[in-house]
């Protein structure tokens, strides 16, 4: 074959033609998603078939069968599901032994908790200055809330429980294991030989240890780093013991973030003359805190998970009401339609996490052309 | 021009003494000795490994020295955190690949440095930046994120960013190395205007056109020493060492 010289000049170059249209819309996207193989097509099938066998039954156990009123386990008749103790309980599940009177309170900060983390999560929030130093105090707010005070009538940390004791140990452990973690990785990293070696210590010990004897222990260990006539209620040992055990996590995750940095951003923003502090806070941070965010937020659905291990040391989270509720003769054998309900509310908290951390990443990814 | 001023001008801006380095057990850095007038344009050549990159880093403590004296700017480089601050702030710096910061736009890149080391004003700071995206030709990118960026126009902001710091000293580092073909010369362009407003500039480049139309002074390094230097007239014509004369041979022999 003879090849002839090809070139094209300017005025036979090829135009745009649209797309086959079988690629394009439904049909493509089925195409190229549900059937592109014969393996394809048979899991497509499968996968149908497996939700056919599964979601009617259970729907139709939960709901349409599901009874909602009663006064106890014999009120409920019939197969379905007996959701009578939801009606009767769902205090207990909501606000553990708070007094029924004073729960506006947890209420109160439940709903003061939104304009607080506003500033944080969201973009353009009216106010941000304001509402940022509002979030600063809202920790202090939400402590006398919560144990009042102050003209409040005091309530006792014993008396948490319930979902509020999973939403105080789990946001209280968020917010503080991240700084933590910072720092910790930023410390493991650190030139000066004492931080360094504080910082592995302090990880490979937490780490290496289960957070239930950490929390077994809380009342042996805490005692030790503290002063003599400083002693902690059960719910702030918690508190502590659980941030400590997210931060040597999160503080590996961070670490691996700051070594995809390249050296050249470090060598740049000491070549401009900022410090230390500066370049970590507005250079490598910003950069390697984006790229550990699916770490981070697998820390924080684990951190908010463990917070069900509370009933170790005698709390009642939602799980342990749960627990306790099933156990009780007018409800005995209603575990299925408990821990059907408190893994909804686990799984709404931490899917809005991850769902919440895919829109940060998108919004933060500025190397997209 | 007074007195005062005229000794000002004779006091070398830089100037190095004795300068020795060592990675590890590698001596990287054998006895330099080196230079810089006000205003003087130093390119400085060799093969790879010679340690031309090591010596400019070594101005701005990039890299830490073991023996010998740096002073920049009347300002000699110790380990006083104060004077290696001290020189970086009159000593900007251009990368072979760049190092703009991706997670800020190109203003934002140019205005860090200038607000949070020399406390300029954001507003003033932001019309700095502006003035010298200006002088590069890329003012319309100012929103942009490097990301979104041609190699060449990340280099152009990455000088825009160096000099929005108002150093006395630049110092390039291979500034087009990783540039493709077409991009060079826009770069090179933008170092030339530069050159022509008198600041005194420090380039590691392979380069020779820019050398011989830009530089007062060509600096030859190899193993570590500098080999030779000389006029680019006289460099490229009149090569003197046996090394420099292989060199140019490699590098001119296409």
């Amino acid at each position: 074959m003879i090849h002839k010289p090809f070139h094209r000049t300017h005025t036979d170059m090829l135009g745009e033609r649209p797309a086959p249209l079988a690629t394009v819309g439904v049909m493509g996207w089925m195409r190229a998603n549900l059937f592109s193989s014969l393996a394809n097509t048979v899991l497509t099938v499968l996968a149908i078939y497996l939700l056919w066998v599964s979601i009617p039954p259970f729907l139709q156990w939960a709901i349409f069968d599901g009874q909602v009123y009663g006064e106890n386990r014999f009120s409920c008749k019939g197969e379905g599901a007996c959701w009578a103790w939801l009606d009767q309980r769902i205090g207990q599940f909501l606000y553990g032994f708070y007094p029924s009177e004073e729960t506006w309170r947890i209420n109160l900060a439940l709903v003061l908790l939104f304009p607080a983390l506003a500033p944080w999560l969201m973009e353009n929030v009216p106010g941000k200055r304001y509402l940022r130093w509002f979030s600063v105090f809202y920790p202090i707010i939400a402590v006398f809330l919560l144990v009042g005070g102050f003209g409040l009538t005091e309530v006792s940390t014993d008396a948490l429980g319930g979902f509020t004791l999973n939403l105080v140990v789990g946001l209280a452990g968020i917010v503080l294991s991240l700084p933590v973690g910072i720092l910790l990785a930023l410390g493991r990293q650190s030139r000066l030989p004492l931080i360094r070696w504080f910082s592995i210590i302090f990880i490979e010990v937490v780490r290496g240890v289960p957070l239930i004897t950490l929390l077994f222990v809380s009342n042996i260990i805490l005692p030790i780093f503290l002063p003599a006539d400083v002693a902690l209620n059960s719910v702030a040992r918690v508190i502590v013991m659980i941030t400590a055990f997210a931060s040597a996590y999160m503080a590996e995750v961070i670490r691996g973030g700051l070594q995809a940095i390249p050296k050249g951003q470090y060598e740049a923003a000491q070549a401009m003359g900022l410090g230390y502090w500066q370049s970590m806070r507005l250079i490598i941070l910003p950069q390697a805190l984006k790229i550990s965010i699916p770490g981070i937020v697998n820390t924080f659905i684990g951190l908010f998970k463990d917070t069900t291990l509370v009933i170790v040391i005698g709390l009642f989270d939602i799980l342990g009401i749960s627990r306790a509720m099933v156990s009780n003769p007018d409800w005995l054998g209603l575990s299925s339609e408990t821990y059907v309900f408190v893994s909804l509310f686990f799984f709404v908290v931490c899917f809005a996490m991850s769902r919440y951390s895919m829109s940060l990443e998108r919004k933060l990814d500025t190397d997209q052309r | 021009m007074s007195a005062t001023e005229q000794a000002a001008k004779d006091v070398p801006v830089i100037e190095i003494d004795g300068l020795n380095k060592w990675y590890g057990t590698f001596h990287v850095l054998r006895d330099i000795n080196l230079s810089v007038d006000q205003s003087e344009r130093i390119v400085i050549c060799g093969p790879s490994g010679s340690g031309k990159s090591t010596l400019i880093r070594c101005i701005n403590r990039l890299e830490e020295h073991q023996e010998g004296r740096i002073v920049v700017d009347g300002t000699r480089l110790t380990n006083d955190l104060k004077n290696i601050d001290a020189v970086r702030r009159e000593v900007g710096m251009v990368f072979q690949s760049f190092n703009l910061f991706p997670h800020l736009t190109v203003l934002e890149n140019c205005t860090l440095a200038p607000i949070w080391v020399r406390k300029t004003p954001k507003v003033e700071a932001e019309a700095v930046a502006m003035e010298y995206l200006e002088r590069v030709k890329i003012p319309e990118q100012a929103g942009k994120y490097p990301g979104q960026l041609s190699g060449g126009q990340q280099q152009r902001v990455a000088i825009a960013r160096s000099l929005c710091m108002r150093p006395k000293i630049m110092l390039f580092d291979e500034p087009t190395s990783a540039l493709d073909p077409e991009m060079i010369k826009e770069v090179l362009d933008v170092m030339v205007d530069l050159a022509d407003t008198g600041m005194t500039m420090l380039v590691v480049t392979h380069e020779m056109g820019f050398a011989s139309q830009v530089a007062d002074r060509v600096v030859f390094m190899d193993e570590g020493q500098i080999v030779e230097q000389n006029t680019p007239d006289e460099f490229f014509s009149n090569p003197q060492s046996e090394r420099t004369k292989l060199f140019l041979s490699q590098i001119l022999s296409h």
